[in-house]
């Protein structure tokens, strides 16, 4: 088994890539923009339900029934697409995934395909993987457009290239037969239709993730805003679904809770424009060959973690990137991963499964534990409490060696001991003569992490607890 | 006195480097007519080794703060991070949690126990409130804070934008992600000073060592004073600033 490409080879950690990504200016006012605008529409949407804490809590139990039932609910939909003419593959990692894919697509002659976006996918790498053999992968979704010609990475589950502008989309579609006459909106549209609508014409096949797949009648759900994803899910012969296994639902009904959940939580939308669901072969409509491949590729391992299981409730809407104040200011390329902000904090290191490495190590630190992604969280993930949970992973995988974990020894030593804590608030407070007019604003290392940007408080040479002794003991 | 029997969680941060806060908690309470008591082999309750991964060492400060705080009514604390340490954390590290459940934040403890808001406080001076993240989303203090803040007479109360982003603070995150942490402060120290004010005020000593840190370095003329020093101020007893 090869790496899991869930995060990306020989991304920095996240405190250094975020240092990176603080000096963008044009990222940062990009970020800013979009994310206080959707922030604002999705709270004006989902204000509009007055059973919305309702629906959440129906979201959530609905996925936590699929992950306790995993088994049964994937087998009951292999049955059902097979049943409807749909043919099932298994695949346990990235790697098998990919090459399942490639096979397909080789098999049909295909030396391209078109692609609807999808996280699937892009989590093991597939476009990379197909190129290696031979078959070019055309993105469709306009933003994926944009990160694919850019030779670049996505920023954001929804919208992977609010990292660019309009004028940086104009440099970057000027290499289409026929590019765009200017950065305005329509222009760019008009040349990516103009684009993309040759592609949808001359391919035979096409690749699609999931939103949900049903698995009571083998139907497979995907939402989109464009239709361009509705392009290649009826144009092409041969449709190839990557899902991640944990998108199955139980029955049809179950539709009802996430198509409110996630529009209003994701594009802020009462509705998303295009929702596309086929189930199996129909004859003489649509692909006449439908492939769906269940993958795996680190959830079974993270559906035995029984804190952290609950990222795998997960609906990729992304509302918790919205509202995140870390992602807002680091944006997601940050984070190192097809999955960034507080969801990829704590998915991208569980998919990952090895926090030896330093890089997935640092994502559950990436938070500040404001608890602002819980709070918009449409399936009730708790995303601060395995933030806490993963760092304490991430803790006993280091060992106690570290300078980290020695001074945090030292610490518990100190608090375990009204004496020792005393007499550690008397050697705290002798940082007083450090202070200049009242200010202290230069400490030693570590506290120059904090004395750089800010002043430190002055501690003043009588704790409470000794003018509570001296007035009331 | 009869009054109800408090004991004071002022927290490590605040009893070591905010005793004035503490002191504050004090007078109010007494004000209010609560017998207040300081447990002096409490510590720390936990919350930074819980959350920066080391839950094994928070276990036992947890049952510590269950055995220091066993037998009294009410446990009280300027904090909404360290009351939802102890409220929300400590079930799940101990037992013994029956101290846990009857710890308040200050506001929550005014406005739900004591059954007050007016508490004949007066600040004449033009105030902004910062709604610590934990306060806001772990206790979910709602408006309790800016309803007492509205009572006290004198007091000029200019709404924060973007109230509700975290200051950055977040414990170790602070040094840890030290940049992002700042960049975050930046935004928060802006919308404070957009506001005009005085003074900023919370209900958490740690976020305002963050914004007050903050605002100290660029020398912005804004105070950060924390919500129990604005309650407590009186007519006869004001509040003066410290140095």
């Amino acid at each position: 088994m090869g790496r899991n490409p869930v995060t990306w080879l020989g991304s920095p950690a996240f405190p250094d890539a975020a240092r990176r990504a603080l000096d963008d200016t044009q990222l940062r006012g990009n970020l800013r923009k979009a994310t206080t605008t959707i922030r604002g529409k999705r709270e004006s949407v989902v204000s509009e339900l007055d059973d919305w804490e309702e629906l959440r809590r129906a979201g959530e139990s609905i996925k936590d029934d699929v992950l306790t039932n995993l088994d049964t609910y994937l087998e009951r939909l292999e049955a059902a697409v097979t049943e409807r003419g749909g043919v099932v593959h298994w695949a346990r990692d990235a790697d098998e995934a990919n090459r399942i894919v490639l096979d397909l697509a080789r098999q049909e002659g295909a030396d391209g395909v078109v692609k609807v976006k999808s996280m699937a996918t892009a989590e093991i790498g597939l476009n990379e993987a197909l190129a290696d053999g031979g078959v070019d992968a055309i993105e469709t979704d306009l933003a994926e457009v944009i990160v694919q010609l850019g030779n670049d990475r996505p920023s954001h589950i929804l919208v992977p290239a609010i990292h660019r502008n309009r004028a940086e989309i104009k440099e970057i579609f000027a290499q289409m037969p026929e590019p765009p006459d200017s950065d305005d909106p329509r222009a760019l549209a008009e040349a990516a239709r103009k684009y993309l609508r040759r592609k949808f014409l001359s391919s035979k096949v096409a690749i699609s993730g999931a939103n949900f797949g049903v698995a009571e009648t083998g139907s497979i759900v995907v939402v989109e805003s464009e239709g361009n994803g509705r392009m290649c899910l009826t144009l092409p012969e041969t449709l190839i679904t990557v899902m991640g296994i944990e998108k199955v639902l139980p029955r049809w009904q179950d539709l009802e809770v996430f198509l409110q959940l996630l529009p209003r939580s994701s594009t802020a939308e009462r509705m998303n424009p295009y929702t596309s669901i086929w189930s199996g072969v129909t004859p003489g409509d649509g692909p006449q060959k439908f492939h769906l491949v269940l993958l795996d590729n680190g959830r079974t391992s993270t559906l035995a973690d029984e804190v952290g299981r609950q990222a795998l409730r997960c609906i990729r809407c992304s509302a918790c990137l919205n509202v995140c104040p870390v992602y807002e200011r680091t944006g997601g390329q940050a984070y190192g991963s097809v999955y960034p902000g507080p969801i990829g904090a704590i998915l991208a290191p569980q998919l990952a499964g090895d926090l030896h490495d330093e890089q997935a190590a640092s994502l559950p630190y990436a938070s500040s534990l404001c608890g602002a992604c819980y709070e918009v969280c449409p399936v009730r993930i708790n995303i601060p409490e395995v933030l806490t949970h993963l760092r304490a992973e991430v803790v006993e995988a280091k060992g106690k060696r570290t300078p980290e974990a020695m001074a945090m020894s030292a610490a518990a030593w100190v608090f375990g001991d009204r004496r020792r804590y005393e007499a550690a608030q008397r050697a705290g407070s002798l940082t007083r003569f450090l202070a200049r007019d009242g200010t202290l604003s230069s400490l030693p290392w570590p506290g120059s992490k904090w004395t750089d940007t800010r002043d430190a408080p002055v501690v003043p040479k009588e704790s409470f607890r000794s003018w509570w002794r001296r007035n009331r003991g | 006195m009869n009054g109800p029997r408090v004991a004071l969680f002022p927290t490590c941060l605040t009893d070591t480097a905010f005793p004035e806060t503490a002191k504050a908690m004090v007078r109010l309470l007494e004000r209010l007519g609560c017998d207040v008591e300081f447990p002096l082999d409490q510590t720390c309750c936990g919350q930074m080794h819980f959350n920066t991964g080391y839950a094994d060492h928070a276990r036992p400060m947890a049952r510590a703060f269950a055995d220091v705080f066993d037998g009294y009514d009410h446990i009280v604390a300027p904090s909404g991070s360290c009351a939802g340490m102890v409220r929300e954390i400590h079930p799940n590290l101990c037992d013994s949690s029956s101290a846990a459940l009857r710890t308040y934040e200050l506001s929550e403890f005014l406005v739900d126990v004591l059954g007050v808001v007016d508490v004949g406080a007066h600040f004449p001076h033009r105030v902004t409130y910062h709604p610590t993240c934990h306060s806001l989303r772990m206790l979910g203090v709602g408006d309790k804070p800016l309803r007492l803040l509205r009572a006290v007479s004198g007091l000029e109360l200019i709404p924060l934008p973007q109230a509700e982003q975290c200051c950055g603070f977040g414990g170790t995150f602070a040094l840890k992600n030290a940049e992002t942490s700042t960049a975050m402060l930046a935004d928060k120290m802006r919308c404070v000073q957009d506001t005009g004010a005085q003074v900023v005020t919370a209900g958490d000593n740690s976020c305002l060592m963050q914004i007050g840190g903050g605002l100290s370095r660029l020398r912005a003329g804004v105070r950060p004073v924390h919500l129990a020093e604005i309650l407590a101020s009186t007519q006869e007893e004001p509040w003066v600033a410290t140095p």
